[in-house]
């Protein structure tokens, strides 16, 4: 089992500037839209908190289903990201715009466990 | 309420014990070198480092904590579930990558990759060590209280216990083995909630219509050392935890659906227990909890706890220590040195990516349990009115001695996982920052490896007599305060690294110091310090909320800022 060797490696090379930069605009794209929807949490629970005992379904409250809701976004947003820097052909070439990165994690936002 | 000792617990904690050690001594066999020590060689596959993640991250505080206020007071509990995880976008989305390719052993590496300033290393390797030691002293005191009602010792042999096998953990192979006992902790740690989160469903809800249950209970104190509960020198607290109305009047509700779970709770009623305090004149101490009954809607949304209530209230400044707090979770984590270290164990940028959607995945569902296990155990009937950190086990117990023992002896290990991995980020911040920083001399590998265990048996050793000294303190705030001054000390220095060129070494350490001085203190000068440390009224307090957070990470960036400009290289 490789991964029970823990003698020192051997240098390694990181990945090519260009593939980090675009990385880390992918990055604070999805990083942007949680923050959005995190911050829509926290501020109707300090200044409307009676929102949250409203129930949308399954006789659920807005609480239960915005907390799970935060978590699986985290998730999906997760997968987005790890699924937009995968290596792939185009690694070479600068990526043209963050559109890429915006409009497919876009409705996951409205996603509910 | 007394806690039988159980054999069985004892039995598995010891099980669990031995693994650890056995595979820490076979690891050191295999670890060679700094490298090999301090990260790991960099060689943990990274599916093993995104479940050690969790069992690094998922502390004491999570589960013990979080389970026993949700079994408290409901939904508030779930806040702090919330949070912690929410921090985790900020560290897969903006910091691991770049720290992956920016640093070698600790964090303060990365900041200083570009300026190659001992001022940085210096203020890096203070606040990892405050950070570390705040979150230190509750993980130990933790290791005390549940050693007394677990296996029946006192207070200082369990904070000896965890303080003597994780120095052990860590001496022998350092990153390595702390590694493979978080991701063994990890795992069991997911598995067996997974576990009680099923029992409890399949369970579903049950009526009490003992009108005891209703009952207020007492423990009086006198000077003279007398002690009498619920008007008895033998007698003892009763357990709680009762649900007195189902949907439709009916008695039970057998299983219950994942969702429906949350629905019958919204539609029973159960008996919450609040308590106060009293002193007379010749100095005897009553405690009397008293039982509310609530209707589930209640339970089920935020604000029902001391600490959240605020946010139900017209006063302004609760409402902002509750942003404050938020912020301080969403920014603390990808800021908390001992779990930026890990990315050091892997060895590529797409490796600590991968590793950190391991960890939101695991992590995320453990929070997503941590409901189940809480608002179980409120309906369990058999939680301790006088101690919220063993709903969890006492949960646990009412399916059974054995489950109560793998769990009990999990949340022993869920102290040595975390331990050792704030154990690893101090030493290694001690040798590589803060001697490296004064030393004239570059120290070869070999003796940087014996320096840190040195340290590492030194911080240990301090962790021990802390745990000791703060037995008797509520020390659960104590996590919020690393992650407050965590979040104001590093994470300014950390973003602004990445994304201005024009940062410099003088901002990033002025950054690091004063949001460290400041936040520290903000918390010394707050309510909560002046009535849970001193025993001052909080109304006293020279801060006008708690949670520094709000004020002091933007003054983080501020302050960053400015001194960057001001010390510009000329061109």
């Amino acid at each position: 089992m490789g991964g029970f060797d823990h003698g020192p490696a051997e240098d390694r090379t990181f990945q090519p500037a260009h593939i980090s930069a675009r990385n880390a605009r992918y990055g604070l794209v999805l990083f942007l839209i949680y923050l959005a929807f995190y911050a829509g949490f926290v501020l109707i629970n300090t200044f409307r908190p009676q929102w949250m005992d409203v129930v949308p379904a399954a006789g659920v409250n807005l609480a239960i289903w915005y907390g799970f809701a935060l978590i699986v976004v985290a998730l999906l947003l997760a997968l987005v990201y790890g699924h937009l820097c995968r290596g792939r052909a185009g690694d070479d070439e600068v990526p043209a715009s963050l559109s890429q990165g915006g409009s497919p994690s876009g409705p996951t936002t409205e996603a509910k466990p | 309420m007394s806690h039988s000792t159980s054999p069985l617990s004892v039995g598995v904690f010891a099980v669990f014990v031995l693994i650890t050690l056995g595979l820490s001594v076979y690891l050191g066999r295999r670890t060679r070198g700094a490298k090999g020590y301090f990260a790991a060689g960099g060689q943990i596959p990274w599916f093993v480092n995104g479940v050690a993640f969790a069992g690094d991250y998922l502390s004491a505080a999570s589960f013990l904590g979080i389970c026993g206020m949700i079994a408290f007071y409901g939904y508030d509990g779930f806040l702090y579930s919330i949070g912690y995880l929410a921090g985790w976008v900020v560290a897969l989305f903006v910091v691991a990558e770049p720290l992956r390719r920016l640093g070698k052993y600790t964090f303060a590496d990365a900041l200083d990759a570009r300026f190659q300033s001992r001022g940085i290393k210096l203020a890096a390797a203070i606040s990892t060590l405050a950070v570390s030691i705040f979150y230190l002293i509750p993980q130990m005191v933790g290791a005390g209280v549940l050693i007394q009602p677990l296996l029946g010792l006192p207070h200082w042999a369990g904070v000896v216990i965890v303080g003597a096998v994780v120095v052990i953990i860590v001496v022998t192979a350092g990153m390595a083995s702390t590694t493979w006992v978080q991701f063994l902790k990890g795992s069991l740690l997911l598995i067996f909630s997974t576990v009680l989160t099923i029992l409890i469903l399949n369970r579903g809800f049950r009526v009490n219509d003992d009108p005891a249950a209703l009952e207020p209970q007492t423990v009086v104190q006198t000077a003279g050392g007398e002690r009498l509960i619920n008007g008895s020198a033998t007698g003892q607290l009763r357990p709680v935890g009762d649900v007195v109305k189902l949907p439709g009047d009916v008695k039970e509700t057998g299983p219950v659906g994942p969702l429906e779970f949350f629905s019958v709770i919204s539609q029973s009623e159960i008996v919450l227990w609040g308590n106060s305090t009293t002193t007379d004149d010749q100095g005897t101490k009553t405690i009397t909890y008293q039982p509310e009954v609530t209707p589930g809607e209640e339970v089920l949304r935020p604000g029902k706890s001391p600490t959240f209530r605020g946010i139900r209230g017209d006063a302004l400044y609760p409402k902002i220590d509750f942003l404050s707090l938020m912020l301080a979770l969403f920014c603390g984590t990808a800021s908390l040195p001992h779990i930026l270290i890990r990315y050091y164990t892997v060895k590529d940028e797409t490796a600590a990516r991968k590793s950190t959607v391991v960890g939101i995945a695991t992590i995320g569902f453990f929070y997503v349990l941590t409901l189940y296990m809480g608002l179980g155990a409120m309906t369990s009937g058999a939680i301790d009115v006088s101690d919220t950190n063993m709903a969890a086990p006492l949960l646990a117990r009412t399916f059974g001695e054995a489950l109560f023992a793998i769990i009990s002896a999990i949340a022993f290990t869920t102290v040595l996982g975390t331990v050792a991995g704030l154990i690893v980020a101090s030493s290694g911040a001690v040798v590589h920052d803060l001697i490296s920083a004064v030393s004239a001399k570059p120290f070869t590998d070999h003796e940087k490896v014996r320096l840190g265990k040195i340290a590492a048996a030194g911080v240990g050793v301090v962790a021990i007599i802390l745990g000791i000294l703060f037995q008797d303190f509520n020390v659960s705030f104590l996590v919020g305060w690393a992650f407050s001054v965590a979040a104001s000390a590093n994470l300014p220095a950390l973003v602004m690294l990445l994304f201005w060129k024009r940062t410099t070494w003088q901002g990033i350490t002025a950054a690091i110091l004063v949001g460290m001085a400041s936040s520290l203190a903000w918390i010394l000068l707050s309510g909560d310090s002046f009535s849970k440390i001193y025993g001052l009224p909080a109304e006293n307090a020279l801060v006008p909320f708690s949670q520094p957070g709000i004020v002091t990470i933007p003054l983080g960036f501020v302050v960053l800022i400015v001194v960057s400009l001001l010390t510009q290289p000329k061109r």
